[in-house]
């Protein structure tokens, strides 16, 4: 069954949530009742019918024809089992506490995309704003669970206070990667910058490229971990980059021993 | 008894008569196919029985690096028990002292089951807070520090109560040589069969016993109808052409895996035919009051 679809009719003139529009939350809905949902964010109110052409489909499997960084929120709350797909770019906060599915999007994330994230994965094709996967100001830990993958660059403090879940990036990392990361996993498969791990409690940092880490991250030698050689088969299907950097021997550095020290970068040898 | 020939080899028309059991399993990997072996080897030790060992386990087959989780070489293992806590027992204190304490082993759940036993939950505390977590794929590993690197083990392991095991076959021929020639080979054949192990030692037990004894507090002992010095003396079950009898246990993750097991046992002990194997295959059953699972020799015939 084709999915259900919404074409972009023309650039929205201001900032949409696009929260209401997962498939859990259409389910059972006709065309007309999906039409009328308020998507606007302003005082001046905005409906699906005036920005998308909805075209019927498997309430499971959503598709955005056409995106913006205008579009807030797409998928939040997204629940195991369904996907949502977008041929173009999204705003802020994607996937935002998703506890499952699948999300894809084909052009740029804004900031705080899979931002508490708790299950889903989470696949973007171009660039990611800041604070990938992180909390909100206030929000305690960040991502708990799932995978986030992003082919282009992100921006800064990705991976803040990650709790849980496996983050893939395989352009440019911006300053301060893997920030107050409470746990999880977080691959680099180019440049990085700052201060990576910054405070990092137990979460592994996996770098493709050996740099400075500053005296907080301890030397502890070269090894073969087997950990490593499951999740080289485990993400091989979402990044052979990464898989193929996980394959063989790691440097590790302990740290952050600021905090507990539990944590880890790992390097190749 | 009545009887059917296949190929000169008579087969009893009796049945094996099989229990209800707890199972549970492990894929054991380790840098070399040797000391993945070597790993699974010591776990499934002194596990021959559940009278005297607690548990019955055994190698179900190698795996390829290509299809274990972390691509080294590996090692199917079952454990079976009469009860789920027995198993858990087992399972978790046999890792402790025998998985845990083998250079390069790593552990991963193979059975899929209704209930988990926590394995790693409990292992890990020997990392002494150095141990760390890893979650993938929703299945969370633990990776304890030590003095090879790292032990990584899976920290739940599914266990299930639809384990059948008792299935057997009774190889009976002339003498020693001639029975073993044939009971080796059905051995090898079930070697073959997934989800199935037979846990004596080589495959094979030699000491078959009936219910009850003379003396008091015994409450198995030597399965005299079946004993050849005895023939002429006890209420023997042999003819008098047999000289030696074999006997084949089997324990499977499900009724199926048994019974499949028990067929590909007689197979290869048909196929090797009366002159040089066995001369007669029998199963043994308690009058079928007992088990509730029943694999009937006649059933099972190639």
């Amino acid at each position: 069954m084709k999915p259900l679809l919404f074409t972009l009719r023309q650039e929205p003139g201001q900032r949409l949530d696009l929260s209401g529009l997962t498939p859990d939350r259409l389910l059972g809905r006709s065309v007309k009742e999906i039409e009328a949902i308020d998507i606007g964010t302003t005082r001046v109110r905005v409906k699906v019918g005036e920005m998308f052409k909805v075209r019927v489909g498997d309430v499971k499997n959503i598709r955005f024809e056409g995106g913006s960084e205008r579009f807030d929120l797409v998928g939040a709350k997204l629940l195991p089992g369904f996907e949502i797909h977008v041929e173009g770019d999204v705003g802020a906060q994607l996937g935002r506490s998703a506890k499952g599915g699948r999300i894809t999007v084909a052009g740029d994330a804004g900031a705080y995309a899979a931002s508490q994230n708790a299950g889903a994965h989470i696949t973007v094709e171009g660039d990611a704003g800041d604070f990938l996967a992180g909390p909100l100001a206030g929000e305690i830990p960040g991502m708990s669970g799932g995978r986030v993958v992003v082919r282009g660059s992100v921006g800064r403090r990705a991976g803040d206070r990650l709790r849980r879940g496996i983050i893939i990036i395989e352009g440019d990392a911006g300053p301060d990667l893997g920030s107050r990361m409470i746990a999880g996993t977080i691959l680099a498969l180019r440049g990085v910058a700052g201060d990576v791990g910054y405070l990092n409690k137990r979460g592994s940092i996996i770098l493709a490229h050996r740099r400075e880490l500053g005296p907080t991250y301890v030397d502890c030698g070269a090894h073969d971990f087997t950990f490593a050689r499951l999740f080289a088969k485990g993400l091989a299907q979402d990044s052979r980059r990464a898989s193929r950097l996980l394959s063989q021997k790691l440097w590790r550095f302990g740290g952050d021993t600021a905090v507990y020290g539990k944590g880890e970068i790992l390097t190749p040898v | 008894m009545p009887r059917l020939i296949r190929k000169g080899v008579r087969i009893d028309d009796s049945f094996a008569e099989a229990f209800p059991m707890s199972g549970t399993g492990l894929v054991i990997t380790a840098p070399t196919r040797k000391w993945a072996l070597t790993a699974a080897h010591t776990m499934t030790g002194f596990a021959t029985s559940v009278i005297g060992c607690g548990c019955e386990a055994g190698v179900d087959h190698e795996i390829l690096p290509k299809d274990t989780p972390d691509g080294r070489p590996g090692v199917r293992v079952l454990l079976f028990a009469m009860s789920s806590k027995d198993a858990e027992k087992q399972l978790v204190n046999r890792l402790g002292q025998c998985v845990l304490t083998c250079p390069g082993s790593a552990v991963f759940s193979t059975v899929p089951g209704e209930l988990e036993i926590k394995v790693g939950d409990a292992i890990r505390q020997f990392g002494d807070k150095w141990q760390m977590s890893k979650v993938i794929d929703g299945r969370r590993y633990w990776r304890v520090p030590v003095m090879d690197g790292e032990f990584l083990c899976e920290a739940k392991v599914g266990l299930t109560k639809k384990s059948v095991g008792g299935g057997n076959l009774l190889i009976m021929g002339e003498d020693w040589a001639s029975t073993m020639r044939a009971t080796e080979e059905a051995v090898e054949a079930i070697r073959d069969v997934r989800d199935a192990i037979a846990p004596f030692p080589g495959g094979i037990v030699r000491s078959g016993s009936k219910v009850g004894s003379k003396y008091k507090g015994m409450s198995a002992s030597t399965n005299d109808a079946y004993c050849p010095t005895l023939s002429g003396v006890s209420a023997s079950a042999l003819d008098p052409d047999i000289g030696c009898v074999l006997e084949i246990v089997i324990d499977g993750l499900t009724s199926d895996a048994v019974a499949h097991a028990m067929r590909a046992g007689l197979k290869a002990i048909i196929a090797l035919g009366p002159k040089h194997g066995a001369k007669r295959v029998g199963a043994g059953n308690y009058g079928g009051k007992l088990g509730p699972f029943h694999y009937h020799l006649k059933d099972l015939l190639p």
